[in-house]
């Protein structure tokens, strides 16, 4: 557990940094610091593993006072990983993976098999073990850089806005696999975003802070965008916070429909799509979707919406009946196959029901 | 030609005396700059201090220099000695500055990344700080090392060994083959010394050529050499 106890930080002659920050962050969950830019989240994050050292308070680890332990072994017991990779250009992937291992010093060899394992645990191909980080995508040098980071398997994992530099497909991949990873390792993880939705995605806890380095709200998630504490982390969470808090509601209730389907092959529908009058999914040997085929027209593909699992939020269950040119979501498969739509009205029908069931818990 | 052939062993014989006089302050003056530049580096209020200072050891004539030292250091005129301080001195000159570049070079991302996963500072400054900076380091001691070889033959005014003895000795007897001789010794001498940086450098910087996408633009060595013409328009 970290524990900050009325932290501040102030530089010469300005406003706080941080002012006096008290808050304790769980033992193996993700705890998001969230805000502004210039509200002392970095500067926060920083003060765990003394990059920055607070002017008053104290921070402790598991009990322990952070200014106790030399700075040097402090960080290398705290994972870090930061928004540019910061991957050393002049060393090879396994090599950098390999950095704090080798510190600590265990032997070459034994590091690079550890690093080896990682990439793997990362999801990277162990032939980019031998490459330089100038040679991996950005999405592949974070990947890099939380294996860094896990390397010498410490308790509390540090992330600086990692996933700020990448785009948002890799974003939202990258976000998958870290919490795919922290079900399995339970990490403590303070992690540092100004991107609200990725708190609200990542976060067991979020943290709120407001300009001027205070605390404005620490609460679950949900909660946040549920009830927001005040006028600034209302404005902050934004006007969709309402269609994000279905991100926190499972979509067991919603009911998926058969579907009428089009198998493509050699770039022909097979059947005659001009003759229905209903909208037609367009699907592969395979039957994973590939578009819609417009009722009464000719053979162009529309291109499909966000395809949904069962199991997954009713966020995702109504973005993709919204998305979808046909009004109907296609639902998929763990292998990527079509088990049929669902519809809007109805995931909207299962909102509404939900909330009753909570108001009638009041 | 004929002249070249009949004389190559004494031409070769000056040649390594000059590569010596030349190569050695070099070496010198690398040791030296180093630590100095790091120093500067992570004082700012010496860096303008050290840059100043550096910029006007550069401004020293050499002939006057090579004519002052034997009596601060208290070696004989014709001492190499002399020589070799005088040059390292302009090594130095040009390295500090040349070195603080190269570090500067270094992204601060990088140097926060290795203070983040626990890197003291030694160990810092010889496994990140170091290799990262030999790309603009190199393109300073290409240009020193061009520097030094030009200017040794200043010293052959003083009857110090080296291919400037060429033209000392052409211009007394009047014998202009000996002069274009020594000029292109001289210039054999600096592409040959050039070529072994350029391959030294590609040997301990392996990674730059890996990367596709090219970093910030690394001050290349056009940017001292401005300085160094000083020195060579003033030889002989």
């Amino acid at each position: 557990m970290i524990e900050f106890q009325s932290v501040t930080k102030q530089y010469q002659g300005g406003q706080p940094a941080v002012d006096q920050l008290t808050m304790s962050i769980d033992r193996g969950s993700i705890t998001v610091f969230v805000g502004p830019s210039g509200c002392g989240k970095t500067t926060s994050l920083r003060m765990i593993n003394r990059m920055v050292e607070p002017t008053s308070g104290v921070i402790t680890v598991d009990g322990r006072d952070v200014t106790s332990v030399p700075a040097a072994e402090l960080r290398r017991s705290m994972g870090y990983v930061m928004q540019s990779s910061g991957l050393m250009p002049h060393r090879s992937v396994l090599d950098n993976i390999a950095t704090v291992p080798r510190l600590n010093g265990v032997s070459k060899a034994e590091a690079r098999k550890r690093a080896t394992e990682l990439l793997d645990v990362v999801g990277l191909a162990s032939a980019l073990g031998k490459r330089y980080p100038s040679q991996l995508s950005g999405g592949q040098q974070q990947r890099v850089g939380v294996a860094r980071a896990l390397a010498a398997d410490p308790p509390v994992l540090l992330m600086d806005e990692p996933f700020s530099a990448v785009d948002p497909v890799v974003r939202d991949e990258l976000q998958q696999e870290l919490l795919r990873l922290q079900k399995d390792l339970a990490k403590t993880i303070v992690f540092v975003t100004h991107d609200i939705d990725e708190a609200t995605v990542l976060g067991d806890k979020v943290a709120v802070f407001a300009v001027g380095g205070r605390l404005a709200q620490y609460a679950t998630p949900e909660e946040i965008l549920r009830a927001p504490a005040n006028d600034f982390v209302a404005s902050f969470v934004g006007r969709d916070r309402g269609f994000r808090h279905l991100g926190f509601t499972t979509s067991d209730a919603v009911s998926i429909h058969p579907v009428p389907t089009l198998v493509m092959s050699a770039g022909q529908f097979a059947g005659d799509p001009a003759g229905v009058t209903d909208w037609q999914l367009v699907v592969d040997a395979d039957l994973r979707p590939l578009g819609w085929a417009r009722p009464g027209t000719d053979s162009e593909l529309i291109p499909g919406g966000s395809l949904f699992r069962p199991g997954e939020t009713l966020r995702r269950a109504l973005d993709s009946a919204l998305s979808s040119p046909s009004g109907q979501g296609v639902a998929v498969d763990g292998d990527g196959k079509v088990l049929g739509t669902i519809r809007a009205q109805e995931v909207l029908g299962v909102i509404e029901e939900a909330r009753q069931v909570r108001q009638a818990a009041l | 030609m004929e002249w070249f052939l009949a004389n190559s062993g004494m031409v070769m014989g000056l040649a390594g005396q000059h590569l010596v006089l030349a190569l050695i302050p070099m070496v010198l003056g690398l040791v030296i700059s180093i630590p100095l530049a790091q120093v500067a580096r992570t004082h700012p209020a010496l860096r303008s201090v050290v840059v100043t200072a550096s910029s006007l050891l550069y401004t020293v004539p050499s002939l006057a220099l090579f004519i002052i030292l034997p009596s601060i250091l208290g070696t004989r005129i014709l001492d190499p000695l002399n020589v070799i301080v005088a040059l390292t001195i302009y090594a130095v000159a040009l390295l500090v500055r040349a070195a603080l570049d190269a570090f500067d070079s270094v992204e601060e991302d990088l140097r926060q990344a290795a203070i983040a996963m626990g890197y003291k500072p030694w160990l810092r400054f010889v496994q990140i700080d170091l290799p990262l900076s030999l790309p603009v380091m190199f393109a300073g001691l290409r240009v020193v090392s061009v520097s030094n070889i030009s200017l040794v033959s200043v010293a052959a005014l003083l009857g110090v060994g080296n291919l400037g003895m060429l033209f000392t000795d052409g211009l007394q007897r009047n014998f202009v083959t000996e002069v274009v001789v020594g000029i292109i010794a001289i210039l054999v001498l600096a592409l040959l010394m050039d070529a072994v940086l350029v391959v030294l450098e590609r040997l301990l910087t392996p990674w730059t050529r890996a990367a596709k996408a090219s970093g910030p633009a690394a001050p290349s060595a056009a940017s001292y050499l401005a300085d160094a013409n000083i020195h060579t328009g003033a030889a002989p």
